[in-house]
């Protein structure tokens, strides 16, 4: 499943990046607001979700190389975040859900896929 | 009785956020040029530059408090000020033990250089110093103050890495006598919404990453003398 499939089937917005998003799939999901177990846990093409939305996740996005960055409940991201994540080419997605539901959309599009 | 001019939250270029030319001279210099009284370098998690900068400080007739932003296991950034060179670098022995060890990537973050008292580098700290420690937040504020520092919570008004933003409050058992505000922000403004601490001693600081953030004679701390253990009381309470 690529981030695009993924925000598309649940109607998320993306921030930045969003010309990446149908060559980028998503490997799994971790939840996380430390950013400092984050930085060492977020696997290769994790779908990361957190409420920060300070510069330093996309730091921590790229160190990681999590697919894309998604914020729930419809958390503000400053332009300072979106404009650097624009520039080092992360993702950032906006969702109205809360963190737990993300992940069940994951999980839900992710059984109907392997279904399917 | 002197008023004080300070700054007490600078970064040199061990921070990866820091400029490169946050040197030890060059933070000093500008200092000088600014008319500072006491300067207080703070970088993320190391005290590496603290020895060339007292040096130039020293040189320069400007006073330098030692100290150091350490970022707690809840990620929560404290200042840590303290009366010596040899009492921070004990701190810092300790807090070798404490670290996440996860590499630097300075492509992302930036290069961490430690340099000597003439802005020669003398090698860069490999591990991320703009991260958490091990440290829990009451762990580290008895280690602080058993070694004679005194803790003081770092820009209690933002929504990041601060008390407020990651404890919801300032844990009223661990006594911050004084709290550090974001440049900008006033004592009142900051009342206005948390007025339980109005009992508290407020600083502001540059917090600053590049030589123009340095502050100009602009923030005052009223002391019986200049000298770093009067600064250090006024901080304690």
């Amino acid at each position: 499943m690529t981030v695009k499939d993924f925000v598309q089937h649940c109607g998320y917005r993306i921030l930045s990046c969003a010309d990446r998003a149908d060559k980028t799939e998503i490997t799994g999901v971790y939840v996380c607001d430390l950013l400092s177990m984050a930085m060492a846990r977020v696997k290769d093409g994790e779908l990361w979700v957190t409420v920060h939305t300070n510069i330093n996740i996309v730091a921590v996005a790229c160190l990681t190389n999590a697919s894309c960055v998604v914020i729930p409940e419809n958390i503000e991201v400053e332009e300072q975040t979106v404009n650097k994540a624009a520039e080092k080419g992360v993702i950032i997605v906006q969702s109205p859900h809360t963190s737990y539901e993300i992940c069940i959309n994951y999980h839900l599009k992710k059984s109907e896929s392997g279904n399917g | 009785m002197v008023k004080a001019a300070v700054d007490l939250h600078i970064h040199s270029c061990l921070s990866p956020c820091a400029s490169d030319d946050m040197t030890p001279n060059n933070i000093v210099m500008m200092s000088k040029i600014k008319g500072l009284d006491i300067i207080s370098v703070c970088d993320h998690n190391h005290t590496g530059n603290l020895e060339a900068v007292s040096k130039a400080a020293d040189e320069a007739g400007i006073l330098l408090l030692p100290g150091l932003e350490l970022e707690t296991s809840e990620e929560i950034h404290l200042l840590c000020y303290f009366p010596s060179l040899e009492s921070i670098f004990n701190m810092q022995s300790v807090l070798n033990n404490y670290y996440l060890n996860i590499e630097n990537r300075e492509d992302i973050f930036g290069p961490q250089w430690i340099m000597d008292a003439s802005d020669r580098p003398v090698r860069k700290v490999e591990h991320l110093l703009t991260t958490a420690t091990k440290l829990d937040l009451y762990s580290c504020v008895s280690l602080v103050r058993e070694i004679g520092g005194v803790p003081v919570p770092a820009h209690v008004d933002r929504s990041s890495y601060s008390i407020i933003s990651n404890l919801g409050s300032i844990p009223g058992d661990l006594r911050f006598n004084t709290l550090e505000l974001s440049r900008g922000v006033s004592k009142e403004d900051f009342l206005k919404k948390y007025p339980e601490y109005a009992d508290r001693f407020f600083i502001s600081s540059s917090d600053a990453h590049d030589l123009g953030m340095i502050l100009e004679r602009e923030w005052f701390i009223e002391l019986e003398k200049l000298s770093i253990m009067d600064i250090l009381e006024k901080l304690r309470g």
